[in-house]
């Protein structure tokens, strides 16, 4: 599903994110990504969905080359990844129905199957009743869960989710890795970056140190 | 097809909410375009109006032949039979002196006037139609009557008409210039007002290229938001000059009258509001693809 050969990133004017950087991920894999602060486990993450692209090496996803990918290919790559982001990005003149209706609305779902689409996903992660909700009335908690949905709506073959349980107490951080154990349950590929890999026993786990994988 | 179809319909519903949003933003800025689309919509009305007279009046154009106010009666008499008897004439028309100062002076406004003149001011005169209209042959004819005893003026009743169609085909020139430069006036409100919402709809851009938007479905709300600006501003000049005609059309009227013309001013034709409104369309979408081409990127 994602294969990564000997990547480096480096962003201007210097920084050295990722270097000599090799891993795959196998399909229905879930996969952890771990390091200290710093370490490189957000870019890993972009280059992944092209959010930025390797400075040397090859990205796979899905046997595709991200290198050789042209402009107009990358937005249907991205609808087959659904993603997390640390800053979650949601919007906040949109109520958390838009929020994950968006990522539909863009691939061009039909509205009553695309409605249906978004309650499942919300209930899933337990707002179904918060639908008309603005953002900023969400907890942190809410809206992480809120991110969540709008990444699994489109129900993508490979989700990639930074540092989804940050800033989370237990309790709520332990439900957010149950939502994320039963979308494993049912074939999604995850690429995972977090500090918290005891919420996620089973899975497979690399662990990034100043923009190197360590072994 | 029907996904094309889907993205047009939310993009058109989104900017027509973003519009709305900020009500009295958006009614400023189409007032704005509508006023400074009214003055080149105005000036074709007029325009139109103008040319349906000119179209009216010269096809039957008149030579009118005024006798010198002290010749007598016997020298217009033998004026008129010569007249009658010469080659190109179609008929020619004898109107007294008399019948004029009576037509005269039912005008209130002229009457005083008149009466504070000692006499007839006026002169006898013919109304002369010819079988060959073309305007040489009838300045021929009109320099052959000035040279006749007793003739104290002739005029072509077709020289103010075509003074007329000298100044429509000025007027079109001045339409045409104030149209271009009211119309870039558009573009560049358009172009701000477009630059403005890419502003405030930063992560909005942002976050749709992060879920796999294309270019376009990025795009088109901002398109759309400029053509209905545009379509807004044309809808207000379109009810300007319409305003303008009914309210004019009175004055002008009484003003046709004094020239013994029937006008009545018409508002602008099915044509030309369809023009308007294409136009004032079209603009706002030049407007915002021109401001999406420059600023998108840097969104
Ligand atoms: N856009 C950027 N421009 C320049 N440098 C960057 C950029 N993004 C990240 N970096 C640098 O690259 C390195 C790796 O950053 P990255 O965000 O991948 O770390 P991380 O492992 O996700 O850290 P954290 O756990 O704090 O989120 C850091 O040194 C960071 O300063
Ligand atoms: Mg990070």
């Amino acid at each position: 599903m994602i294969r990564f050969d000997r990547v480096a990133k480096r962003y201007p004017p210097g920084v050295d994110a990722l270097s000599e950087v090799s891993f795959e991920v196998a399909e229905r894999e879930m996969v952890l990504v771990g390091g200290h602060s710093g370490a490189g486990k957000s870019t890993l993450l972009k280059l992944v969905a092209a959010i930025e692209q390797a400075t040397s090496g090859a990205v796979l996803v899905g046997g595709q080359n991200l290198s050789g990918l042209s402009r107009a290919a990358l937005p249907f790559l991205r609808r087959r990844i659904g993603m997390v982001f640390q800053d979650q990005k949601l919007l906040f003149d949109r109520n958390a129905f838009q929020n994950v209706m968006l990522p539909l609305s863009i691939a061009g779902f039909p509205p009553r199957e695309a409605a249906q689409r978004v309650r499942a996903a919300l209930d899933k992660v337990g707002l179904g009743k918060r639908e008309k909700a603005l953002p900023v009335m969400l907890s942190g908690g809410e809206q992480q869960r809120l991110a969540i949905a709008r990444a699994v709506v489109g129900r993508p073959g490979l989700l990639l989710a930074d540092e989804p349980t940050a800033h989370l107490d237990a309790e709520t951080a332990n439900d957010v890795a149950r939502i994320f154990h039963d979308f494993h349950q049912v074939g999604v590929t995850m690429l995972i970056a977090t500090y918290a890999h005891e919420l996620f026993p089973a899975a497979r786990r690399l662990h990034l140190d100043h923009g190197r994988l360590r072994t | 097809m029907k996904v094309w179809l889907l993205h047009h319909r939310d993009a058109a519903v989104l900017a027509w909410r973003r519009l709305l949003a900020v009500p009295l933003n958006s009614l400023l800025f189409v007032l704005a375009i509508g006023v400074a689309l009214a003055l080149p919509a105005g000036g074709q009305m007029l325009l139109a109006n103008a040319r349906q007279l000119t179209d009216r009046v010269s096809a039957a154009p008149q030579i009118s032949v005024f006798m010198s106010v002290n010749a007598d009666r016997a020298t217009a008499t033998e004026v008129g039979s010569r007249l009658g008897g010469a080659a190109g004439v179609k008929q020619a028309r004898f109107v007294p002196r008399e019948e004029t100062l009576a037509r005269m002076k039912a005008n209130p406004g002229l009457r005083e006037a008149i009466e504070v003149l000692p006499g007839n001011p006026f002169p006898d005169a013919f109304v002369v139609s010819v079988t060959d209209e073309r305007p040489e042959s009838m300045e021929r004819l009109a320099a052959e009557y000035r040279r006749w005893d007793g003739v104290a003026h002739v005029q072509l009743d077709s020289a103010w008409v075509r003074r007329l169609e000298a100044l429509i085909g000025l007027g079109r020139n001045a339409v045409l210039l104030l149209g271009a430069l009211l119309g870039a006036g558009l573009i560049a409100i358009c172009f701000s007002i477009v630059r403005m919402q890419l502003l405030v709809h930063r992560a909005e851009i942002e976050v749709s290229d992060l879920l796999g938007a294309t270019e376009s479905f990025v795009r088109r709300p901002f398109i759309y938001h400029g053509v209905l600006l545009g379509l807004g501003g044309g809808v207000v000049a379109w009810i300007v000059t319409t305003a303008a005609t009914l309210w004019l059309r009175a004055p002008i009227a009484d003003l046709a009258k004094l020239y013994e013309l029937t006008l009545s001013l018409q508002p602008l034709s099915a044509m030309d509001s369809a023009l308007l409104l294409a136009v004032a369309g079209g603009l706002g979408w030049l407007g915002a693809n021109i401001s999406l081409g420059r600023h998108l990127d840097s969104c």
